[in-house]
């Protein structure tokens, strides 16, 4: 029996939608009530995914039917049906944290680029909520739209040739993905007659060789799509011009969608491809695994050619990917743990530095090449930037900027103390099997070129930070000091305190991540709960 | 009619990805388009098919289930129809804008040089 609390799992969708909506016919000289409201409104969603997270992580709950939300009371597979689970929950969190810092950071000055922009972010929200609860591949691609549809019009936030030039790309790319996911879908579809995940992972291993075959081609041209979204090699060329050329606090959280195709590839992978598989089972690990190392080396060598530290952060996003994609490739159990703490450590950190960099670059030569973007978006003459400072600006700028952009060094590059470092340590003690809980798996070569390509991405994301901060702040005297307000450098300052709370808290944190990757690990489990909940009002 | 529907997808899907793979903005975006429309196709095609057969009930019962065809892909295929339109309108409006921007309809916002 469930109680009224399940009611909470369609909030994550329903506030930041009806919120959005809300916003539009209010006129858009309102800025300042918008972002209050918008605020206002992933505030409630961050409290409210902290309220899902424990739901989730409460085994008594879930066992009572709690956690399956069945839309006008269908059961699954025949209704659609949204499920929380461990990580899902974890990726809401994640989602309305950065969400809740860029929407901060927007406030004090991007928002006044461009019409609607906290309904566009208010959308995207929704979008990325939904595709994280949602329990069918239809509505997930349904979701994905929302998300990236918003993310179109968030990109273009600001205008301008570059970002113009950059959002057609982005768009035309994402719409030729989008038929994919859709053929995919439909072949799904076309073989086992049904769209919900979980019906799917029982009924694959009943099925005929022919259709199971169409599964698994359905199954690739769905992860195509999911890889362009990731941004796996050679599927990323388009993602370091677009996050650079987006405005920062639409870049800080875009740094999610890139974890929304790697979430779906875990998911999918794990509950579809796991151990009950059959013949099927581990479908697809050894094109992630090459993908993954391919990205992770395209990334490392964009990390150190990268003259712009947009682009810098953008070739980052890229390394992340690659990390967490050839960690799912690899399909040691004991690595999952590790990988999720290392997804939440390494967004967390790409976006405070995204938020980061314009802060820094603001006060740099302005016929740098490096400000292109930056200049165009503030106008020539005919706007004057002075008059859009709101509230005060702090002392010691350059100090506490140089120390965020130090804390961000360590954490991009994965040095102790910090969350970076405990993440990598956590991925290769799986890997090595430190963690005692099983014997040590015998390392194969692949095993030992992600080791390596792990490491020496570290040493390059080091090596380009150090360079582009002795560049910035030790040999910049001449230049004038960046003005920059207390709620612009807040939201950097949350989120990576954020990440030394990961650091400090890794213990427990860790046992989360074991507890998620455990659940993982039981699609039997996961398939028992969603078409098994009962229908409200009982029977 | 299977061999039919099977060429039109395929004539579509090469046409769509030629078309996206030219210069010219607006190629793309009829790319886009004949692509979508195929994929549209597709999924119809994957509800199995069949000529005079309704997709939902007739009113007097249910009668016999093999007299009805699958009506989930031709649900399907109408959310599919209205996200792909609406994003083509949303693509046009960025192809206008970059035709504002740069004076040509290049994609790369710029024509390329033959020297």
């Amino acid at each position: 029996m469930t109680d009224w609390t399940n009611h909470l799992l369609i909030l994550p969708i329903l506030l930041p939608l009806m919120v959005g909506a809300a916003m539009i016919p209010l006129d858009e000289r309102n800025r300042m009530l918008k972002g209050v409201m918008g605020f206002v409104s992933t505030l409630a969603l961050f409290v409210l995914s902290l309220v899902l997270m424990r739901m989730a992580s409460s085994s008594e709950a879930m066992a009572a039917g709690n956690g399956v939300y069945q839309l006008g009371n269908w059961p699954a597979p025949f209704g659609i049906v949204l499920v929380l689970d461990r990580l899902s929950a974890l990726m809401l969190c994640l989602t309305s944290g950065l969400a809740l810092a860029a929407q901060a950071y927007s406030i004090a000055r991007w928002h006044t680029a461009g019409h609607h922009f906290h309904s566009l972010f208010q959308l995207l929200i929704a979008g990325l909520n939904g595709s994280f609860l949602t329990g069918d591949l239809f509505n997930l691609f349904v979701f994905f739209e929302i998300m990236l549809a918003a993310s179109y019009g968030l990109l273009l936030h600001g205008s301008g040739p570059l970002r113009v030039k950059a959002g057609l790309h982005y768009v035309a790319i994402n719409l030729a993905a989008s038929s994919l996911f859709l053929i995919g879908v439909s072949l799904i579809y076309g073989a086992t007659g049904t769209l919900n995940m979980a019906d799917l992972s029982v009924k694959l291993a009943t099925l005929s060789a022919g259709d199971r075959q169409m599964v698994e081609v359905g199954a690739g041209v769905l992860g195509v799509a999911f890889l362009v979204k990731a941004g796996m090699w050679p599927l990323s060329f388009w993602l370091p011009t677009a996050y650079a050329a987006a405005t920062p606090p639409v870049a800080a959280v875009f740094a999610i969608l890139t974890k929304v195709g790697i979430y779906v590839i875990l998911r999918l992978s794990l509950l579809v491809f796991g151990a009950n598989a059959g013949v099927s089972a581990g479908f697809g690990q050894t094109v992630l695994l090459a993908g993954g190392l391919l990205t992770i080396a395209f990334g490392a060598i964009g990390v150190l050619a990268s003259q712009a530290m947009g682009r810098l952060a953008a070739y980052s996003v890229l390394v992340s990917s690659g990390t967490l994609l050839a960690a799912i490739g690899l399909g040691h159990a004991s690595m999952i743990a590790g990988a999720l703490f290392y997804l939440v450590s390494s967004t967390l950190t790409i976006s405070a530095f995204f938020l980061l960099i314009e802060l820094v670059e603001r006060g740099r030569d302005a016929g740098a090449d490096v400000l292109a973007v930056t200049m165009e978006a503030y106008g020539d003459a005919d706007e004057d930037e002075e008059e859009e400072e709101v509230g005060a600006t702090i002392p010691g700028t350059m100090a506490i900027l140089g120390l965020c952009f130090c804390l961000c060094a360590l954490l991009l590059a994965g040095l102790p103390p910090l969350s970076g470092f405990v993440a990598k340590f956590a991925i290769l003690g799986g890997l090595f099997g430190l963690s005692g809980a099983e014997a040590a798996p015998a390392i194969s070569p692949a095993d030992w070129t992600y080791v390596t390509l792990l490491i020496v991405s570290g040493l390059a994301a080091m090596i380009a930070m150090n360079r582009v901060g002795i560049r910035t702040f030790w040999a910049s005297i001449e230049n004038t000091v960046p003005r920059v307000v207390v709620i612009e450098i807040t939201p950097v300052v949350v989120l990576l305190a954020a990440c030394i709370f990961l650091s400090l808290q890794a213990g427990p944190i860790m046992h989360y991540m074991q507890a998620t990757a455990d659940s993982l690990m039981n699609p039997a489990g996961y398939a028992e709960r969603v078409l098994g909940a009962p229908r409200a009002g009982g029977q | 009619m299977e061999l039919i529907l099977s060429v039109a997808i395929g004539v579509l899907t090469a046409s769509g990805v030629y078309l996206l793979l030219r210069p010219r903005t607006y190629q793309v975006i009829i790319g886009l388009s004949l692509l979508s429309y195929a994929v549209n196709l597709f999924i119809f095609g994957m509800g199995r098919l069949r000529v005079n057969a309704p997709p939902v009930l007739e009113p007097g019962g249910v009668g016999d289930l093999s007299r009805y065809t699958d009506p989930v892909p031709q649900a399907l295929v109408l959310t599919a129809i209205v996200i792909g339109f609406a994003m083509t309108a949303l693509f046009l409006v960025v192809l206008l804008a970059s035709r504002g921007f740069t004076g040509t309809d290049h994609v790369d916002g710029r024509e390329q040089r033959h020297d």
